[in-house]
């Protein structure tokens, strides 16, 4: 089988029930990628696909072949954070971290189907074609990701300032903080 | 995980070919489901088939009817303008269910074939009906708060889980199948069964039939139409009480066209027939919403865990209606 992982290609012999989960961490030993609940519960295992957040223990490896999946190793490195990386150290949206990427994996996914004009349970008026991101927004939106030291005020936060545009310079990134 | 054998079908022909070919089959779309139920070896099948590259596709049709592919994911369900404009109470049903993730992955036939979420359906060491006909029934007398107050049966209570579907029974929709001597439609209220003693027996598709596509008939009162979902959580969890609903209202202040549906109260996506009728050519006030709603919950059974539902039936069917009069978009 034959998969594009983060913009490179891999092939491994699998069997049928290997989830995309499995593949990423005990076979391409890409181990940001967590497993939380493996039941789709807490989508710590939020990767994104053709740009597209899903739940990777739920998906069958079999079924994501030849489509470009992108994981928190492909979204950042530590010497160049991706924005929501940066903007997540900056405004505490994370304690533990197990969480961390599958909130920024689904926060990059998330703010595409905004763009898309995706709605969700809580947009007032279907019939607009343009979403504005408010705060019942981003949590609604950002339901499927549990974080159970309790940061997700800090995730609300982090995303806000991800969003929002870059200012002139931007601030120093603190590394010292944990 | 038990073994399995793989293939991915190009068209419906395929799909049902390659199903008949090898017993105990099952079809698989985004797999949010079956997926979870064959890890806890719920779900045993022998051999899947991949029905993913079959038509996704949303198509208005000449009557202004919406033709959805069954592939079609529920994410690009919810944000199909025409659906949203015509079938808000779809788009809102989809979006008051699951998470985005699993919005994305999920497609409409696997919604419609998606199993209960009954605890006791899940635990392999509890008694299940509808896991192993004959063994009993531990959610009567166990942990029974999601579970049904309507039309349920001494053999199972056990409640339909999607919200999507209470939209589908509400909008008269018709399932498009294909089996091995061709395609036939079922009307989507007789797609799903009550439990009776063959709880097992959940829907009216046979083992070699697949869901191709899923038709929803033109109704302009849908344009007025919403869904509401009350649960333990404000998002990301399973129902206790929603309200699929349409309402029309003439110039003199009457009801024309309802449509109503509940889910979270059964083995299936319940059609509130008893309450349209009783609202028919009635006052749009709330007294006449609260007396078609003691008129469907009339035969409503509690169970130790669960009977504040029919209350809570009662109480969202008439908020829901009322917002509609009101304009609202709850």
């Amino acid at each position: 089988m034959r998969f594009i992982i983060n913009g490179q290609s891999v092939e491994r012999a699998l069997d049928a029930r290997t989830s995309l989960l499995d593949l990423l961490r005990d076979h391409l030993h890409l181990t940001g990628t967590k497993k939380g609940c493996n039941q789709g519960a807490c989508g710590a295992c939020t990767v994104l696909v053709e740009g597209e957040r899903i739940n990777a223990c739920l998906a069958l490896a079999v079924q994501y072949q030849e489509r470009p999946i992108t994981t928190i190793e492909g979204l950042g490195e530590e010497v160049a954070l991706h924005p929501l990386q940066r903007a997540f150290i900056e405004h505490d949206g994370f304690q533990c971290g197990y969480c961390t990427p599958g909130q920024i994996c689904s926060a990059v996914g998330m703010m595409a189907e905004a763009g898309r004009g995706v709605p969700s349970a809580v947009t007032a008026d279907l019939d607009g074609d343009s979403v504005d991101l408010t705060h019942d927004e981003l949590r609604e939106r950002m339901s499927g990701n549990l974080c159970r030291c309790g940061a997700h005020n800090g995730i609300i936060e982090a995303i806000q300032a991800a969003m929002a545009p870059a200012p002139a310079q931007a601030a120093p990134v603190k590394e010292d903080a944990r | 995980m038990n073994p399995f054998d793989y293939a991915r079908a190009a068209d419906p022909a395929e799909a049902v070919r390659l199903a008949g070919a090898r017993p105990n089959t099952k079809f698989l779309g985004g797999g949010t489901n079956l997926v979870d139920l064959m890890r806890e070896t719920i779900e045993t099948p022998d051999s899947l088939v991949d029905v993913t590259g079959l038509s996704r596709r949303i198509e208005v049709l000449a009557d202004g009817g919406i033709l959805i592919g069954a592939a079609a994911r529920n994410t690009a369900v919810a944000a199909d303008p025409a659906v949203r404009k015509r079938f808000p109470m779809l788009a809102r049903a989809i979006l008051a269910g699951a998470s985005a993730q699993i919005r994305n992955m999920a497609t409409v036939g696997g919604n419609i074939m998606q199993r209960t979420r009954c605890c006791y359906f899940y635990d392999d060491a509890a008694r299940c009906n509808k896991r192993v006909p004959g063994a009993g029934c531990d959610a009567v007398g166990g942990f029974n708060r999601m579970h049904a107050i309507l039309g349920a049966s001494p053999a199972c209570v056990a409640t339909h889980p999607s919200d999507l579907c209470v939209a589908l029974a509400a909008l008269d929709a018709v399932v498009h199948v294909e089996g091995p001597t061709g395609g036939r439609t079922l009307r989507f209220i007789d797609f799903h069964r009550l439990p009776g003693d063959r709880p097992d027996i959940e829907t009216a598709l046979a083992a070699d039939e697949l869901i191709t596509a899923v038709e929803l008939p033109p109704l302009s009162a849908a344009a007025r139409s919403t869904y509401r979902k009350v649960r333990d959580r404000s998002s990301y969890a399973f129902a206790l009480v929603s309200v699929a609903a349409a309402l029309d209202v003439a110039a003199d202040g009457t009801v024309g066209t309802v449509r109503l549906a509940l889910g979270g109260v059964a083995h299936k996506p319940w059609r509130a027939a008893k309450a349209e009728a009783a609202l028919h050519g009635a006052p749009a006030t709330e007294a006449s919403f609260r007396a078609a709603a003691e008129a469907e919950l009339m035969d409503a059974v509690g169970l130790p865990g669960n009977a504040f539902k029919i209350e809570l039936a009662k109480r969202t069917i008439v908020a829901t209606l009322a917002g509609l009069v009101r304009g609202e978009r709850s």
